[in-house]
């Protein structure tokens, strides 16, 4: 009579689901004509380019310096302007803080900022501002916009009304509620997105110059077109340093901060 | 002596065509203890948050002296609420500020937004501050983190940054329901005695009818978002109870 109790029922729709995502993987590597051939004629001339890359050549340092200061320039600038602007504009977005007319229309530009990828908007900016790092302080400063007002609206949106409540009963002005009510909630949330952010632009600050926005991308990207591959190793190693550096560092800051 | 506050068909509706209040009327003595008691979603906290306007009214006066709470707007709110005191079941403290920043965002209301924010209080204000941590029964938690309290000790903070607005008024909004029997009697007593001690008047309400006899000398029943008894503790009886909570099994 209970035989008919299935503990575990068959999920139909994720199965037929999976197999269609599978045969998917398999038609388009057929479109783009990887084979087995094909595959081992790139590992050969992979281990041919990785070969001219050893050693690393340090010869150049000073521009390599120049470039790596450049960057982290770049970075630390556009995360200070980025984080000066996302404040206002994540107060603004935040539902249950703003009125619907401001949160609204807010949400539309952090979206607009957040739709183009940062290297394309370096790309308009070195047409508007021409080449040089100013550019890649405004392009990666609209990236920084769109990445982190959004995480400080939803930070807010997330915050204990109750508490706000309280401080607005007291008869507090807005600027009030805000220092008393808001910010205490949600300032080391707000101190971790922006390291996060730091993180992510030194990350983002060593391409932009690839386009022409400044930065040791551009030194990169010159020494690549000029078959430097051992200077071109040199810079790899250094980003890779700097990133993990970066890494360590604002790991540190993160721990202190709980 | 004339009454702090004359509330004149008060009603609220979150919803159109169901109202909460349905036509409030009522003149609170400008001293003692009046206790709001009744079934849960009956409206009390609704009333008590339309006088200091956490609420919106619907329709209705609320009259504080010469000024009408439910018609103010901006500052002269915020001068309205800086007189009225609250006190709140889930304590609402700001979690992540010190002991003392809770009690000094009682004068929110008074000090510029610079001197707030730089902790800059007038002298006086911060010895007052201490003064009622010391009344409260919390001389020793005041540089402690909120959040690091008990529920006791957090509605003692809270009572202390209420009384910290030199209130005209203080509301306490079911102030003693998230703590146990015994914590819930000295918070009573507590705050029945520092409000006595500077002779502001209180309107709390309460799910417990007991702690409302022993502590209030009026008691306002409500059912249904309408007043249904009001008299002296003395005066309250089992058919009054029956009326405001309904059935009769649990008297």
């Amino acid at each position: 009579m209970s035989a008919a109790r299935a503990p575990f029922p068959p999920n139909w729709p994720w199965r037929i689901g999976a197999a269609l995502g599978l045969a998917y993987v398999v038609y388009a590597s057929m479109q783009l004509g990887i084979t087995g051939a094909r595959l081992a004629q790139g590992w050969g001339e992979a281990g041919r380019f990785l070969a001219r890359m050893f050693p690393p050549s340090f010869a150049r340092w000073e521009l390599l310096l120049e470039g790596m200061l450049e960057s982290l320039q770049i970075a630390v600038l556009s995360t200070a302007l980025g984080i000066l602007l996302s404040l206002p504009l994540g107060l603004m977005a935040a539902r249950n803080l703003s009125p619907l007319w401001l949160s609204g229309p807010t949400r539309a530009v952090i979206a607009v900022c957040r739709s183009l990828h940062y290297v394309i908007v370096a790309i308009i900016f070195v047409k508007a501002l021409g080449f040089g790092a100013l550019a890649g302080v405004a392009a990666l400063t609209i990236a920084s916009m769109g990445f982190i007002a959004k995480l400080f609206a939803e930070a807010i949106e997330e915050i204990s009304m109750k508490q706000v409540e309280a401080v607005r009963a007291s008869g507090a002005s807005a600027g009030g509620v805000l220092l008393y009510g808001v910010v205490p909630q949600v300032a080391s949330r707000f101190i971790g997105f922006g390291i996060y952010l730091l993180d992510s632009n030194l990350r983002n600050s060593t391409l932009v110059g690839i386009v022409g926005a400044g930065g040791i991308g551009g030194t990169l990207f010159a020494a690549f077109k000029r078959f430097d591959y051992d200077f071109v190793c040199a810079i790899l190693l250094s980003i890779i340093a700097l990133i993990f550096l970066a890494e360590v560092v604002s790991g540190r800051i993160r721990a202190a901060l709980r | 002596m004339t009454p702090i506050l004359r509330i004149q068909g008060l009603e609220k509706s979150y919803t159109p065509g169901k109202p909460v209040l349905r036509g409030i009327n009522l003149e609170i003595a400008a001293e003692g203890i009046t206790a709001v008691i009744g079934p849960s979603g009956t409206g009390k906290s609704t009333l008590l948050r339309c006088i200091n306007r956490l609420v919106e009214p619907s329709a209705g006066a609320i009259w504080m002296g010469d000024v009408n709470l439910a018609g103010l707007r901006g500052r002269s709110l915020r001068a309205a609420r800086r007189r009225i005191g609250m006190v709140f079941q889930e304590y609402n403290l700001v979690e992540r500020l010190s002991v003392m920043e809770n009690v000094l965002t009682g004068r929110l209301g008074y000090v510029p937004l610079w001197r707030a924010w730089l902790r800059k209080y007038p002298p006086a204000d911060i010895e007052r501050a201490f003064t009622l941590l010391d009344a409260v029964g919390l001389p020793d938690q005041t540089t402690r983190r909120a959040d690091a309290l008990s529920g006791g000790q957090r509605q003692r903070v809270g009572i202390a940054r209420a009384l910290m607005q030199s209130p005209a008024l203080l509301l306490a909004d079911e102030p003693t329901s998230s703590l146990d029997p015994k914590t819930a009697v000295e918070v009573m007593e507590l705050m029945a005695r520092l409000t006595g001690e500077v002779g502001v008047p209180v309107i709390v309400n309460m799910h417990n009818v007991e702690l409302a006899r022993r502590f209030a000398n009026r008691i306002i029943g409500m059912t249904g978002g309408e007043v249904v008894f009001d008299g002296p503790p003395e005066a309250l009886e089992d058919h009054h109870l029956h009326q405001i909570y309904g059935g009769e099994g649990w008297l």
